[in-house]
């Protein structure tokens, strides 16, 4: 039975109150391009073994990351997950709540966020840690926000190295913000560039460690430079487990730290959902976003959780609200609590050692190669060489044979003249016959 | 000390206002337990939000009763937010603005006409 409340009348007398002729008037901000006019081409019904057995049809057609050698990162990373992540999470107490909206009683999703917000802030090097955010980017497009709350100036300015779909989530969102946002050229090592650009109405310069090309930058010198003009440092994460090794954002002066969770605890998910970390210092946690979730004892003395500085958020103060989000990627930030829990400081330190030794394997094996040149010097678990041939097309002709060989830069940033330059991965999980596989292809392709 | 309907109290000393919330403002409040205070310089028209005060689970606006520019705010209170509860008609005081148009203050209630007010709610 369908459900139609609105008879046509109903409809031409709502529409012509907010004059609009037809429905579709209401989907002009939509392009063309983007709309379907036809119903999509399905049969009208099947059998649940024909359907099943057209979708395993079209699955099988999916290459997964552990299907053979996987070189891909640039912003998501493949790494072993451990069976008890899945099993804690999928306990329903956790599986199926929402963010709390009558939270002091969920005080067992409370507890795990408080755990998360302090794995954050030691992780970060911060004073203080929200209950997450949606992603890298968008955290990333709500910290230049929250800078120009603070500083009261309406100008950002992006790296060179941030990842090419943070600064565009950036922009979008400042936009509507009203702050103005300068993105500089792709560059390999170039975050040190941001300082030239700053002026008397920077909020903040925006720089990325390892940055999209996988170049390790020492920040402490930008703080310094970035705070004598008055503006912030925000220094975006994407690869979180390299801060197992690297010393941290806060350690170097970062006034906020945002970064992509997904690598702890999440799996590659086809790009998502993912967890966003955000941490700040303690003198501007008025001016964070999101939801903070704190420690307190009851009428009795007993320990208990609280969410805390709500009148930040936009159920109390409305327009004035320091952000929309009034939500967190609950289930997501728990997987990442409970496998950080499980490596512990040792666990991620070793699990950071073993990324990078695995990703100077791959630069060892990759210098063998006649034709291919190591461009970024200092790296984490990710480099990127030049190829002498387009990157794109290269990549393609290897997935055909089952090897996925890396990002090519031209498909993050298509108007960058970076054709022959692809971002490669490697993590614990990448083999020394994955290694041997791509060098051996690549000797083969040139 | 004047009164005015959104329970600010303004009291003026040689054409500088200094502004609060009333006693009953504080109570209907509860414990208070931020105050945005303006910037110095800000300059103000009557009606324009001049400090935002938090209780634990929510966040008022308080209005300036007259034009003018900020010349003082209370940073105390950054540091006691209680001094709202504790003295909201003295050591609580928000800012001072320096008055443009003194005719302003002829709309606001006395002391008697915001009681009177308060009864009538």
């Amino acid at each position: 039975m369908r459900y139609l409340p609105l008879s046509p009348s109903d409809r031409s007398a709502m529409l012509g109150v907010i004059g609009a002729a037809t429905i579709d008037d209401l989907f002009v901000d939509v392009p063309i391009a983007a709309r379907r006019d036809q119903p999509v081409d399905l049969p009208f019904q099947q059998g649940e073994l024909e359907v099943e057995r057209a979708l395993s049809a079209l699955a099988g057609r999916n290459r997964t990351a552990g299907q053979g050698p996987f070189f891909c990162g640039a912003g998501a990373y493949r790494h072993h997950i451990p069976a008890t992540v899945d099993h804690i999470i999928q306990r329903s107490e956790f599986l199926t709540s929402y963010t709390p909206y009558q939270p002091e009683i969920a005080q067992g999703t409370l507890q795990y966020l408080f755990e998360f917000q302090t794995q954050v802030a030691a992780l970060t090097g911060m004073d203080v840690a929200n209950a997450s955010m949606y992603d890298g980017s968008t955290a990333t497009a709500e910290a230049v926000m929250m800078a120009a709350r603070v500083t009261r100036r309406g100008k950002a300015v992006l790296s060179g190295g941030l990842h090419p779909h943070y600064a565009r989530t950036a922009e979008t969102l400042a936009k509507v913000a009203g702050v103005q946002v300068q993105r500089l050229d792709g560059a390999i090592d170039a975050e040190a560039a941001v300082l030239e650009a700053i002026d008397d109405d920077t909020a903040c310069v925006v720089v990325q460690t390892p940055n999209l090309f996988g170049t390790v930058t020492d920040v402490t010198a930008i703080a310094a430079a970035a705070q004598a003009k008055g503006a912030l440092l925000i220094v975006v994460v994407t690869e979180v487990v390299s801060l197992g090794l690297l010393k941290s954002p806060g350690e170097m002066g970062a006034d906020i730290v945002v970064a992509e969770g997904q690598s702890i605890g999440n799996a590659l998910n086809f790009g998502g959902p993912y967890v966003g970390l955000f941490a700040a210092r303690e003198k501007y946690v008025r001016q964070m976003p999101g939801r903070l979730c704190g420690e307190t004892v009851d009428a009795d003395g007993r320990r208990g959780f609280v969410l805390t500085l709500s009148t930040r958020e936009q159920h109390i103060r409305r327009d004035k609200a320091t952000s929309n989000i009034c939500t967190n990627s609950g289930l997501c930030a728990l997987a990442f609590t409970i496998h950080m829990s499980l490596l512990g400081e040792v666990g991620l330190r070793k699990l950071a050692a073993i990324n990078h030794a695995k990703a100077c394997d791959l630069r060892d094996g990759l210098m063998s190669v006649p034709g291919v040149e190591i461009l970024t010097q200092r790296f984490f678990n990710e480099f990127a060489i030049r190829v002498p041939t387009d990157a794109a097309a290269l990549v393609e002709t290897l997935a055909v044979r089952g090897l996925l060989a890396g990002v090519p830069v031209s498909r993050l940033s298509p108007k960058g003249g970076m054709d022959d330059v692809l971002l490669v991965c490697a993590t614990e999980t990448t083999t020394s016959s994955d290694i041997v596989a791509l060098v051996a292809a690549l000797q083969e392709a040139f | 000390m004047l009164f005015t309907k959104d329970h600010e109290w303004i009291k003026v000393d040689g054409g500088v206002a200094t502004v609060g919330i009333s006693a009953y403002a504080a109570e209907q409040l509860g414990d208070v337990v931020f105050v945005e205070v303006p910037d110095l310089g800000k300059v103000l028209t009557v009606g324009d939000s001049l400090a935002v005060v938090e209780s634990v689970k929510a966040a008022s606006d308080v209005y300036a009763p007259v034009s003018g520019e900020v010349v003082d705010a209370n940073g105390d209170l950054a540091a006691a937010p209680e001094m709202v509860n504790a003295d909201p008609e003295g050591a609580g005081w928000f800012a001072k603005l320096k008055i443009v148009d003194a005719s302003q203050l002829e709309g606001l209630m006395d002391r008697a006409a915001y009681d009177a007010f308060l009864a009538s709610l």
